[in-house]
């Protein structure tokens, strides 16, 4: 099956009706496995306890960028390839970045409050997913406010490929300025430097939440379909009426 | 006179006009200024301390107020569907409106912000450094906004949303115009930097706004 052949809704549903349960059943299983890895994962000499909120943090923040890729790669795929479910992937895919981004800042939050004495920090890392989260909220504001579907989603679209450039921004923040966050310490050119007992929990919470962003995504996307019907339905039952 | 050019000269001239409101954008500067005062306090310490801040943070709601002005009037009268429709490349007309735009609001700001640095108690050398700075800025500020003005063109009250979509972006220009304005009061040499890098943040704005915006505008109006 290729892409091409999802452009059709119908088969689109269908597909996504197939593969929901199974990436659900997935996601638990995960789950389950993860928080027992966490549970079972030591304390860190010098954080403690808190440490553990890492495990939720990472992923968070890994999808925080990794839904607006999604949303960039569809951004595309509506200006150039005109693909009818891209606009679709796009809108179903911000609220879901948007969740991402504030439990990656909550949970930052909540970490920093012990570990830097202070709940915020105007240091890079944190300013530009902070910046990233309005820009989630200003782009489900856009699609909200253009009442002609096609016309909302390429405007969104445009929107979104501008901005993409922060990505690139968030990711190497912590390299180009030395601020308080710390720099990456899994994906690095040299190997991670964070120890196996940790790297393998995180991997299965990355895993897990990567997972669970699949099967949020593909539901929303169904049921974003589902309400555009509904819509086209009420607006003939509303012509057939008059 | 050049297509262009003539355009040029069109829109300055209708800003200055009756209805332009290219001097609303100053007037609105100069009020935002006053007004940081009454809320921090008269303490001339503070305010030429956080002087580059309050110029810049004014040169940019003064910037995003006029947005919705740059192409609204000529959705109304049918002059955007005419550019369109004219063959020449929307791209090459938007820069030429965004400049004239700049020229019309953006510049009077940064003629303002040494009289208005005044006010603030701000030594010579920081007001240059703001001036320079806002000199190489705004012009990134007007360029992005431009991008938010195309996209709420079909908009009857895309009023709020333009703020809240270009904010974000304008938020680097911010940065290091404020960091390269306040670095001269410690060390001239720091003023480079950030200032080489607001130059970076305009070219490349200067680069990507005019294709977003004439695909904007494109959208909007078909």
């Amino acid at each position: 099956m290729s892409l091409a052949d999802l452009a059709n809704p119908t088969r689109f549903l269908a597909f996504a009706g197939r593969l929901i349960p199974w990436l659900a059943s997935l996601t638990v299983v995960l789950f389950a496995t993860g928080l027992v890895l966490v549970a079972r994962s030591p304390a860190d000499y010098l954080q403690g306890e808190t440490v553990r909120i890492m495990y939720i943090h990472v992923p968070s923040a890994w999808l925080s960028m990794l839904t607006y890729g999604i949303m960039a790669v569809s951004a595309l795929g509506t200006l150039v390839w005109r693909h009818p479910l891209a606009d679709v992937a796009a809108r179903a895919a911000a609220p879901i970045g948007a969740t991402f981004t504030a439990l990656a800042l909550v949970t930052g939050s909540l970490w920093g409050r012990p570990m830097w004495g202070t709940y915020w920090e105007w240091d890079a890392r944190l300013t530009s997913v902070l910046v990233l989260f309005i820009m989630y909220l200003g782009l489900i504001a856009l699609w909200r406010t253009i009442e002609d579907p096609t016309r909302g989603a390429r405007a969104a679209a445009i929107l979104i490929l501008v901005g993409s450039v922060n990505l690139p921004i968030i990711k190497f923040s912590v390299d180009w300025w030395n601020t308080l966050h710390q720099p990456a310490s899994v994906f690095r050119i040299d190997g991670p430097t964070i120890d196996a007992t940790m790297l393998l929990p995180l991997a299965t919470m990355a895993l897990a939440f990567t997972v669970l962003l699949a099967t949020l995504h593909l539901a929303a996307m169904r049921n974003e379909i589902l309400r555009r019907r509904i819509r086209a339905l009420g607006l003939t039952a509303a012509g057939a009426a008059r | 006179m050049s297509p262009l050019a003539a355009l040029y000269v069109r829109e300055l001239r209708l800003s200055v006009r009756i209805g332009g409101g290219a001097l609303m954008g100053v007037l609105f500067y100069l009020i935002v200024v006053t007004t940081f005062p009454f809320a921090i306090g008269p303490d001339l310490n503070l305010l030429s301390r956080l002087g580059p801040a309050i110029l810049w943070i004014g040169a940019l709601l003064a910037t995003l107020l006029g947005l919705d002005r740059l192409f609204e009037a000529d959705r109304d009268d049918g002059a955007l569907d005419l550019m369109i429709a004219s063959g020449r490349s929307l791209e090459l007309l938007v820069i030429v409106k965004v400049m004239a735009h700049w020229t019309a609001t953006g510049l009077p700001l940064v003629v303002a912000a040494p009289f208005l640095s005044l006010l603030l108690a701000m030594p010579a050398d920081v007001t240059l450094a703001t001036v320079a700075t806002l000199l190489a800025g705004t012009p990134a500020l007007t360029l992005l906004g431009a991008i938010g003005a195309g996209l709420t063109v079909s908009l009857r009250r895309g009023g709020l949303l333009l703020p809240i979509l270009v904010l974000p972006f304008a938020v680097p220009v911010l940065i290091f115009g404020v960091a390269a304005a306040t670095a001269v009061a410690f060390d001239p040499a720091a003023f480079r930097t950030p200032f080489l890098l607001i130059v970076a943040l305009t070219l490349t704005a200067a680069a990507i706004s005019p294709i977003a915006t004439a695909a904007a505008l494109r959208n909007g109006l078909d």
